[in-house]
Formats: C-alpha cells, sequence, structure tokens
C-alpha cells in the first residue's frame, strides 16, 4: 500500500522555483533516502511535507493515505502521522522537554479522539524513549533544546520520533554532526522504530548512516528534480564518483 | 504565514470579556474635586477626625501639586490631559456595605463576580482563597472572616479598619507612601474610598492566601483604593489582587496605593493580575493605572516578594519597591507586563539597599505586540550603610511583531564599595521557526504562541500561587490573541 504519493510537484519561496517538479511513490514500512548536494532542495522538500507555510506550492499534488496532503496545516499534517526531524532543530526556552513533548503527544491523540495522558502515564513512557537514546533523564527537564549541544538536539528529535510514533518520519540530516557512537545511537533508535506500518525518508549527505539504517531505495535530488533511483547500492557509488557523475547521465540521458 | 496569521486574527475579533456593566443603583458624589467632596467622602465613612485632618493635608498637597503642573510626565507614556474636576471621586452601590453575610450582598453584584468568575458564595470559594472584593469604591464582602479571625489575622475592607482598628491604621496608614510622595499618591489619600487591610500577629503565617478583586463598574467614576497589609515579628501572608473594569469609550483613571510593612523575619508575598479594560484596537478606552506599590522591610531578615502579571489598562504607571531597612532583609520584584494594540506601560522597580546585608532580585519580562509601547524602569540604590548588599536584575523583552517597542532604563546608584550588583538584559522576537516547529509537533498556531510566551515568562509564574500561574497563562494568552502573524 502507497503511504505518500508526490507526483510533479513545484514549491518556490520567495518566488525562486526550488522543488522542479518532484515525482516520489513511498509504500507503508519501506525506508528511502534522498541524497544530493547542497542547495538541491532536500530540505525544501521535507518542508513542504511538513506544511511549512513560507513555501509556495505552485503545482503537483501530495497524498497521505490517499488524502490531500497540501490542504493540510502543519499541526493537521503532524496529528495524520507526518513527522520531521529538523536539521536545525529549534530552541524554546523555559518549557521543559517533558511538559513540550506531552503537550505535543496529546495534542496528537485529541485529534484522533483518543483519551489524554496525565504526567503519570507519560513520564515512564517517555523515560523509556530516552533510555533507546542513551539521553540522560536530565534533559526531561531541561528547555526544549536550549543549550543543547549539536549532537544532543539531534538526539532529542529522535526521542520525540518515538514519542510520537508517526507513519511518515522524515528525517532532515539527522545524521550531520553527530558523533560516531551517537550516530550509532540514533541509527539504533531508528531501526527500532522501523515496521511494517512506519516509512521512513532519510535526507542524508554521508553513505556512512546507510550502512547502520540500510534503505530500500535511494534517490538523488539536484537542482530540484529527482534524477537518479536506485537501491542501496547507489549510494556507493555517489560516494565514489561524486554528484557530477547523476547530472552528466542525465544530461546524457536528456539529450 | 497565511494560516498562521489567519487563524490568529479570528481569534483576534474575541473581545475583552470582562467588559459588561453591572446595573445597580449607586450613590455618587457630584463631579469634581474640593475640600468639600472630600469632607463628604469622609462624613459619608463616618470616619474619625484624625482620617479627615490626613485627607485634608494631602489634598491641598495635592492642590498645590496640581497648581505647580507637578503631575509626573517622565513616564514613556503618552495621554492628553486629565480633566481632574471631571471625575467622580466616590460611587458605591446603593445598598449598605457594611455586611455582616454574603446574603446582603447585593445579588447583581454577586451575579457579577460569578461573571468574572470569582465566586464569593462560600460553597463556590476557591479553596483555602479568602477574598476580598472592592466594587468601584467600596468593599462589598470579605469571605472567611472568622477562619482567619481564630488565628488573630486581620483580613477587612479598609473602612472597616479605620472603624475597628483605628490605631492600627494611624501607625502605619502613610508611614512607606506618606501623602507627599507623588502627585498620584497625594491625590489617592485626599479621596481614597476603600481598599483592603491586612494585619497578621507575630509569630503567626496565615493559613490561606488572602485575595482581594477590584472592579471598576460605574461610568466617569475614578477608582483609588489604598491597601496596607502590615506582617508582624515572624509572620507571614501571601496576598493577591485581580482587577477588571466594564468596556467605555472614554478612559478612567485608577490611582492606588500599597503599603507593605514587614517588621523582624516577617514576609510578605504580594502578587497582582492585572486585567483592567486595556481600551479597544484603535486605541479609544481603557484605564489610566497610575499605581504607587511600596514595601518596607523595616524588620532584620525581613523580605517582601512583588510578583505581577500586568495585562491590562490602556496606560500602566507603576514600580513596586522595597525598601530594604532592615539588616539582611530580601527584596523581590517579578514582573510580566504585556502591551498590545496601543497599550502602554511604563513599570518596574526600585530597590533602595539601606541595611546590611540586604539582597534584592528584580526580574521582569516585557511582551509588546500590536503597537504596544512596554518600558522597564529601574533603579537599585545601595546607600553608604549597605555593607555586602547584592542585586541580581534580569529584563528580557519580547517583541510580537514590528510595531511595537520595548525600552529599557536601568539605573543604578552605589555609594557603598562593597556591593554585588549583576545585570542581564535581552531583547528577542518569536520566530516563525519557533512556532513551524511546534506546529509540526502537532500543537495548533495559537497554543505554539502561548507555549513560547509562557516559557518566556516561566520565571515570574513559578512565583505566583499555583491556582494563580493557571490563570495568568490564560490571561496572556487571550490578550495576545490577534498580534501574531
Ligand atoms: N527563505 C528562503 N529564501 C531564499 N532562498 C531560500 C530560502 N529557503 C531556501 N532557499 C534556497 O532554496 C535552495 C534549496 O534549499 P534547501 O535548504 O532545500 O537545500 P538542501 O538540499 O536541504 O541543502 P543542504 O544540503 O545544504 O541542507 C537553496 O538554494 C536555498 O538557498
Ligand atoms: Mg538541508
Amino acid at each position: 500500500m502507497t503511504l505518500l504519493e508526490i507526483r510533479n510537484l513545484h514549491a518556490n519561496v520567495n518566488g525562486h522555483e526550488i522543488l522542479k517538479g518532484v515525482d516520489l511513490a513511498i509504500k507503508v514500512g519501506e525506508v528511502h533516502s534522498i541524497m544530493g548536494p547542497n542547495g538541491s532542495g532536500k530540505s525544501t522538500l521535507a518542508q513542504v511535507l511538513a506544511r511549512r507555510e513560507t513555501y509556495e506550492i505552485t503545482d503537483g499534488e501530495v497524498l497521505l493515505n490517499g488524502k490531500n496532503l497540501l490542504e493540510m496545516k502543519p499541526e493537521e499534517a503532524a496529528s495524520e502521522g507526518v513527522f520531521m526531524a529538523f536539521q536545525y532543530p529549534v530552541e524554546i526556552p523555559g518549557i521543559s522537554n517533558a511538559y513540550f513533548l506531552r503537550a505535543a503527544l496529546n495534542a496528537t491523540r485529541k485529534y484522533r479522539g483518543q483519551e489524554e495522558l496525565d504526567a503519570i502515564d507519560f513520564l515512564p513512557f517517555l523515560k523509556e524513549k530516552m533510555r533507546l537514546l542513551d539521553m540522560d533523564e536530565r534533559f526531561l527537564n531541561r528547555a526544549v533544546n536550549e543549550g543543547f549541544s549539536g549532537g544532543e538536539k539531534k538526539r532529542n528529535e529522535i526521542v520525540q520520533m518515538a514519542v510520537l510514533e508517526p507513519r511518515l518520519a522524515i528525517l532532515d540530516e539527522t545524521d550531520s554532526g553527530l558523533d560516531i557512537d551517537a550516530l550509532r545511537v540514533v541509527a539504533r533508535g531508528v531501526n527500532t522504530m522501523r515496521s511494517q506500518e512506519r516509512s521512513i525518508l532519510l535526507i542524508t549527505h554521508y553513505q556512512r548512516l546507510l550502512n547502520y539504517i540500510v534503505p530500500d531505495y535511494v534517490h538523488v535530488l539536484v537542482d530540484g528534480r529527482i534524477v537518479k533511483s536506485g537501491g542501496p547500492e547507489l549510494a556507493l557509488a555517489l560516494e565514489e564518483k561524486g554528484y557530477s557523475w547523476t547530472e552528466a547521465e542525465t544530461i546524457r540521458a536528456a539529450g | 504565514m497565511t494560516t498562521n496569521a489567519e487563524t490568529i486574527r479570528d481569534l483576534a475579533e474575541r473581545e475583552y470579556k470582562w467588559g459588561f456593566v453591572t446595573e445597580i443603583e449607586e450613590d455618587r458624589v457630584p463631579k469634581g474635586l474640593n475640600e468639600e467632596i472630600i469632607r463628604v467622602i469622609s462624613s459619608k465613612k463616618a470616619e474619625p477626625e484624625f482620617m479627615l485632618e490626613w485627607r485634608l493635608k494631602a489634598y491641598r498637597h495635592w492642590a498645590s501639586l496640581e497648581k505647580a503642573d507637578a503631575e509626573p510626565k517622565w513616564a514613556n507614556v503618552k495621554y492628553g490631559p486629565i480633566d481632574y474636576q471631571d471625575i467622580v471621586y466616590y460611587s458605591a452601590p446603593k445598598r449598605k456595605p457594611t455586611l455582616k453575610s454574603l446574603e446582603e450582598v447585593d445579588p447583581e453584584i454577586l451575579r457579577t463576580y460569578d461573571k468574572l468568575g470569582i465566586p464569593l458564595a462560600e460553597q463556590q470559594r476557591l479553596a483555602g482563597v479568602a477574598i476580598d472584593a472592592v466594587f468601584d469604591s467600596v468593599s462589598v464582602a470579605t469571605t472567611f472572616k472568622e477562619k482567619l479571625a481564630e488565628k488573630g489575622v486581620i483580613f477587612c475592607s479598609f473602612s472597616e479598619a479605620v472603624e475597628r482598628h483605628p490605631q492600627l491604621v494611624k501607625q502605619y496608614l502613610g508611614s512607606v507612601v506618606p501623602y507627599t510622595d507623588n502627585f498620584f499618591a497625594a491625590l489617592n489619600a485626599a479621596v481614597f474610598s476603600d481598599g483592603s487591610f491586612v494585619y497578621v500577629p507575630k509569630g503567626v503565617r496565615c493559613p490561606m492566601e488572602l485575595s482581594t478583586y477590584f472592579r471598576i463598574n460605574a461610568a466617569e467614576t475614578g477608582q483609588f483604593e489604598r491597601t496596607l497589609i502590615i506582617a508582624d515579628e515572624r509572620a507571614s501572608v501571601s496576598y493577591l489582587e485581580g482587577c477588571t473594569a466594564p468596556i467605555r469609550d472614554e478612559n478612567q483613571l485608577h490611582a492606588a496605593v500599597v503599603e507593605l510593612v514587614a517588621l523582624d523575619n516577617a514576609s510578605i508575598k504580594y502578587s497582582t493580575v492585572q486585567n483592567w479594560y486595556p481600551g479597544d484596537k484603535q486605541g479609544r478606552g481603557g484605564i489610566y493605572n497610575f499605581v504607587t506599590k511600596r514595601g518596607k522591610c523595616q524588620g532584620k531578615h525581613s523580605k517582601i516578594s512583588w510578583t505581577q502579571v500586568e495585562t491590562g489598562s490602556a496606560i500602566t504607571w507603576k514600580y513596586p519597591s522595597c525598601i530594604l531597612m532592615g539588616d539582611n532583609s530580601v527584596g523581590e520584584f517579578y514582573s510580566v507586563a504585556l502591551t498590545n494594540n496601543y497599550q502602554q506601560a511604563d513599570t518596574g522597580t526600585k530597590m533602595i539597599h539601606l541595611g546590611k546585608n540586604t539582597s534584592s532580585t528584580v526580574v521582569s519580562k516585557g511582551i509588546s505586540a500590536g503597537h504596544g509601547q512596554n518600558t522597564y524602569r529601574g533603579l537599585v540604590r545601595i546607600q553608604k550603610a549597605a555593607t555586602g548588599a547584592r542585586n541580581y536584575t534580569q529584563c528580557d523583552s519580547l517583541l510580537i511583531g514590528d510595531k511595537c517597542g520595548a525600552h529599557t532604563f536601568p539605573y543604578i546608584e552605589v555609594k557603598n564599595a562593597s556591593a554585588r550588583m549583576e545585570h542581564e538584559a535581552s531583547t528577542s522576537k518569536i520566530g516563525e521557526d519557533q512556532i513551524f516547529y511546534l506546529r509540526q509537533r502537532g500543537l495548533s498556531a495559537e497554543e505554539a504562541v502561548s507555549m513560547i510566551i509562557n516559557g518566556f515568562c516561566r520565571q515570574v509564574f513559578r512565583e505566583l500561587p499555583m491556582e494563580f500561574a493557571v490563570e495568568a497563562q490564560k490571561l496572556l494568552s487571550i490578550s495576545l490573541e490577534g498580534s501574531v502573524g
């Protein structure tokens, strides 16, 4: 069954066209990886899927489980199961991680008509997820991302994903800035989340991550279009030959 | 950003929900101010001679200031001239205000307080909170009086205190804020009609939160209440005031005075949630909130802590201060001041260190939205004798939109070289990135904004009594609706 279907997606920011016709289909339970040069539009794609309103959609359509994703507000998309781990997580001073996450989970539960969780039920659940990511319990009461190191912020994103249990998890360069041990921990967290009910879209620059989280498909995004798709071996070829190789191939294919 | 802007704009259309008028019969004096009016007010209240004399002295002082055009103009706020002869200085519900029980209160007034969420009826009251309610000029009900009396705590209207505890009133009235203090303090001393009075005897911890609810109802009236709180040696008390007023096109003047006295080892915690009518979106109407609040840490190891959440009023002019006389005394000021639409606030504190090893903490959080102008003005003065004094000041401003302003004027005067002073300041904006981050996690745009604001104000909210912290958070989100986008 297809979870996400992107057809001919065009998106502008400040009048500049960034996405120039993206096509991508992700089935339930699959892990896809998107690679591509800096500025090619990977984060733009992620944020369009998360419904950030600074991006203007000029053409195309996106279906999530058959529903029109492009008509949803960010919080609706979130409640429908779209989660994005930010490339640059944002700080929310004065609001504890635990409070924030319970509010987030309860907002989603409310949307789905489920009962809200009180602090007593929520805390053990959160602690378990934090253990999975080797996060110390003192992060429970620290303000969201405030003063976190780069790597801690990234790990915190995955804790949030584990709590919110999304249907579609988009990880935007979660591996960047992680040390070798942290990379393993995060990969373990993601792999634990990998399931038949969940699809994952991994945006990364490094083939190394894909040794730990082995994707079903790899796509190459160049200048707002997916120019090449393949299996995990595509990532290895890219590592070796660089993006200019795919560009050359595209030109040859087009010519 | 369209959706953000739209959802929040919709909510903005919601009106000030405390803006209704209660139809009751009023007993009011004619407009204007002169010695005759002062005498009428005093006689309506059947006051002893010393009160009338004090009022008259205050009036004469005020009249001389008025003549000399000495109304303070230094605050960073703008408003047209106030015609002091065009104000009604006394208005009271017609039924006799000295009441034995709640059954005697005009049912219309009880309904008003119910509507405001301040149920006076004993069975509905907030558990453990004693409430005094001031309606226009007079106090209409004080709950829990007997229970407090068992401990020897006096909590009553100012009028009743004048009648039944004249010695205490005589001893402390004007001892912290003399009528000569400033223009509005003089005016208040001349015409104040009621307010709350608290005395906590030696060694007593007040067994419950004390609370006063102020309500301006009548048109063209000013409200001039006066609060006096005395914590005797080793006593402690926590007191909270809340305020609302109906929507009216003209501005109304509120010039209150609060005096606190803490003796040896005593502590007073004074919290305010101020939500006077702020005026409409074009800046018409609203309350002028010109208030003098000051606490004296008279005894050693005494402590006075001010916490304020100021969301209402067209103009706020207010500097709750501490005079740290006793050695090792402690003064605190925690403030959230919000200005939206055309509101203006010039608020802050004064910490005057006189005793040895005195310490003070100032945490001010200013939020400006719309065309709001928010000024922090603070003075920390370390006098010569105040060896070992310490101050920590933190002033943070949060801007929402680009038509509002935040200003900070910290004044520091140090006359003793041993003083340790710390000052931190910051100005920030609510970012679209923060709102999007929270919405990506499932919160609505409004929930996101209110969470960010609450985070910003956390250091202040955690100083409020629990049940009021929740109220304050809600109030803040409501006051801000329509300001983000
Ligand atoms: N708000 C904006 N205003 C102008 N240009 C923008 C804006 N946001 C993104 N862009 C541009 O859009 C292009 C795509 O950016 P995007 O962040 O999607 O790239 P990316 O593929 O994620 O790159 P990286 O690998 O560096 O993270 C870039 O050229 C960027 O400068
Ligand atoms: Mg990116």
